[in-house]
């Protein structure tokens, strides 16, 4: 008979061996399931009940449990659907949307920002509203406005962030400047005054970080727009060496030959621009109105008010206003496309797009809805009268590549304003470079 | 007593070991299999870890590298080394080598530099226990920040009206505040000293750690021998820490090269594409160009890059042993 030691170490043996060999027989399934199975939404349904997932950055940067708990309304309304809320902060969901979008595994209902359209509806990794909605026989007309690509819409703005003129009062008083500007000529003197006071106060802030090449539409192209001007043909193409675009680059280089813009521009983050503005560094900039409750909560005694974008000299037409969206779109994985179409239609509704908008403090995607401005920050009405008095411009939403084609207008733009090239060799080189994207 | 697999009776008599098979009586394997398959069973979940998320990965980006149209478009099409003759010929490309080469050259020689004489501060007879004590925790403070925190309070320090501007300026160093992270002249000088800055407390604690394993009879006959505090260093410092000096330099500049997210956080690579190196470049071709074909072209070639610092780094721990 075998030692009772020896019994003892057989046993231990054969478990640890049989243990090793478990945990690798998993893991190499756990290894296998995970790298196939990639053309499937991640949803589930089980006996009619159906789960979706919402993947978007809002719920942070909304009240705490507001989100949740329109979400929660909505499932009281649709029980047999159950929806999953993932949320990250913007800056890492665009690159995980990126990487879902490739691997087909986008959430059933996601978020999107307008820049990614093109790219996404191209790799055939968001699904074609259009036909879902005309199939629900869903009243489109309601919509302020839809992304579309060859007619097709992807995208369907919920909530719009406008991105008006933010001017320091205080500044401008001090600077001897007793109006807002309101043209270009206006806004110089404006900048050229504030800059004046000294003690490291500047006139405009203008944030051309590379990593982040947004400031190519809301700080630059928004003084085009702003004046009715397009950087694209009728038919959507590349159109950077028109008189308009041309004009509206040289109005920036003015002002930063003059130096009246915060030093450090050439890598200045927006966060940095915004920061600024709430210290009284910075006497206007350009910033999205969702901004306006972060510069009240750090600076609450910072006198100053939003305006239109300043126009050319002699303009009268309707101004054009930047604007970023929270926008939504359908996987094309998606099992369940009809009910995600219930979500984004429940998101769409006046009464929650109203709430919604309040919530987010931005403008809403339906026409019928009106955000509810009795308890919230005045300004939010003056940017509303300023939104509907002109008209909402971003022409970069839908173009393929929309932030490679901003970082290479604003590569262009430094070495423009560092004195390497012309305005015109900028633009030429620019429109070179597009169409080749395009 | 002669034991056979079929002979439990005979157990008493055998010594446990593992070359014992594994099923009791009736093995399910051949013997000569089933005596080899603990070990092999033991580190199977970290082979297969290894290969699923290290091995996988690379041999597909590799593989994308040759390839057209991957990721985010549908056909996919072999390009042999069309991707590769692309990146090197992009002027991007060249300029972010050239940054690269320049960032962690600098880095590694000023952080050996650095890290040697906070390391022989620290270990000098002639302070107390408790004063060097208390420098060594001053000493070692910036490698607790993680690389997020650090970019934002070097922003912060460098910023035009910041601090770094007000003490040059009081000084007299400067004539008025320099935009040391906006400016293409000193842009890239700029997040070289952030990265010595942050990186030198590793070479300092590996240099320490050395520098009290040289025994100290060296030095005492050396002193007899009438040599001075400079030879001395030169003669026996040195040598004695020639092996931690060489190890610590190839990894380095290993990691120093890969280095994306403080770049990423201070300049974006910019301005003019002065601070651009390898990895944001690499980063902007995937996620902002959807160019992953080329991104992994490039992915590849840094891989290589590093795989040559990684043989020398081979070799001297081989030499060493």
């Amino acid at each position: 008979m075998m030692s009772k030691d020896a019994r003892t170490m057989r046993g231990a043996r054969r478990l640890l061996s049989a243990t090793a060999t478990v945990a690798a027989v998993a893991l190499a399934a756990a290894g296998c399931t995970g790298t196939s199975g990639g053309s499937s939404s991640a949803s589930g349904s089980a006996g009619g009940q159906v789960t979706l997932q919402l993947g978007q950055w809002w719920e942070a940067e909304l009240p705490a449990g507001s989100f949740a708990g329109l979400i929660s309304q909505f499932e009281a309304q649709n029980p047999n659907i159950k929806v999953t809320l993932l949320t990250s902060p913007f800056a890492t969901f665009s690159q995980q949307m990126v990487t879902n979008a490739a691997a087909g595994t986008l959430p059933d209902v996601v978020g999107l920002s307008g820049a990614w359209v093109s790219d996404f509806a191209k790799q055939g990794a968001i699904a074609d509203l259009s036909s879902l909605m005309a199939a629900d026989k869903y009243d489109t007309s309601q919509l302020a406005s839809q992304v579309q690509i060859s007619g097709k819409t992807y995208m369907i703005p919920v909530v719009n962030f406008v991105y008006p003129l933010f001017v320091n009062k205080d500044l401008l008083t001090k600077a001897g400047v007793s109006t807002v500007p309101t043209t270009r000529t206006e806004f110089t003197a404006a900048a050229t005054a504030i800059s004046k006071l000294g003690g490291n106060v500047e006139g405009w802030g203008l944030p051309l970080d590379t990593a982040v090449p947004n400031a190519i539409a809301n700080d630059v192209m928004s003084w085009v727009w702003a004046s009715g001007g397009s950087m694209l043909t009728s038919s959507g193409e590349p159109d950077v060496t028109n008189a308009q675009v041309k004009s509206g680059v040289e109005f920036v280089k003015s002002l930063y030959d003059a130096k009246v813009i915060s030093p450090g521009t050439l890598t200045m983050k927006e966060q940095d621009k915004v920061e600024q503005f709430t210290t009284g560094q910075v006497g206007m900039v350009i910033d999205t109105l969702a901004h306006v409750t972060l510069v009240r909560k750090n600076n609450p005694n910072l006198n100053f008010t939003v305006a239109p974008i300043p126009a050319q000299d002699g303009y009268t037409g309707k101004r054009g206003i930047p604007y970023a969206s929270w926008g939504v779109g359908i996987s094309n994985k998606s099992p369940h496309k009809a009910e995600a179409l219930k979500l984004v239609e429940y998101l769409m509704s006046a009464n929650v797009n109203a709430q919604l908008s309040t919530l987010a403090k931005g403008f809403p995607g339906n026409k019928t809805a009106v955000p509810d401005f009795s308890k919230s920050d005045p300004l939010f009405k003056t940017a509303f009268d300023i939104y509907q008095s002109g008209y909402p411009a971003n022409e970069f939403v839908g173009l393929p590549k929309a932030e490679q084609l901003e970082r290479t207008f604003e590569e262009q733009l430094q070495q423009t304003l560092t004195g390497s090239q012309s305005v015109d060799q900028m633009l030429t080189n620019t429109q070179t470079a597009w169409k080749a994207i395009f | 007593m002669k034991v056979t697999p079929n002979d439990p009776g005979s157990a008493a008599q055998l010594n446990p070991t593992l070359t014992r098979p594994i099923s009791g009586s009736r093995g399910i394997l051949p013997p000569r299999i089933a005596r080899k398959l603990p070990p092999y069973a033991f580190i199977a979940p970290t082979v297969i870890l290894i290969v699923v998320l290290m091995i996988v990965p690379i041999l597909m980006v590799i593989t994308y590298s040759v390839m057209d149209n991957v990721v985010v478009q549908p056909s996919s099409q072999f390009a042999g080394l069309h991707n590769y003759v692309q990146v090197l010929t992009d002027p991007d490309f060249q300029a972010a080598l050239r940054n690269t080469l320049v960032f962690i050259v600098a880095s590694t020689a000023i952080h050996l530099v650095i890290g040697l004489t906070f390391a022989i501060l620290l270990n000098t007879p002639m302070l107390g226990a408790a004063t060097k004590a208390f420098f060594r925790v001053i000493y070692i403070l910036p490698w607790l920040f993680t690389v997020a925190v650090i970019a934002v309070l070097w922003r912060l320090l460098l910023s035009p009206y910041g601090v770094a501007n007000y003490l040059l300026t009081s000084l007299g160093l400067v004539r008025s505040g320099v935009d040391w992270l906006a400016s293409p002249t000193t842009a890239l000088g700029a997040v070289v000293v952030i990265n010595i800055w942050a990186g030198y407390p590793f070479f300092m604690i590996s240099l320490l750690a050395g520098l009290q394993a040289v025994p100290s009879e060296l030095y005492e006959a050396a002193k007899v021998d009438g040599a001075s505090a400079l030879q001395r260093f030169w003669n026996i410092t040195l040598p004695q820490l020639r092996p931690i000096i060489v190890s610590m330099a190839v990894l380095d500049l290993i990691w120093t090269s890969q280095q994306f997210a403080l770049i990423w956080m201070t300049t974006g690579g910019g301005p003019l594409n002065v601070t651009e190196v390898l990895s944001t470049f690499t980063y902007k071709q995937a996620f902002s160009n959807y160019e992953f074909s080329t991104a992994s072209a490039s992915a590849v070639i840094v891989l290589f890059l590093s795989m040559i610092l990684g043989y020398f780094y081979v070799r001297q721990q081989r030499a060493q042993d």
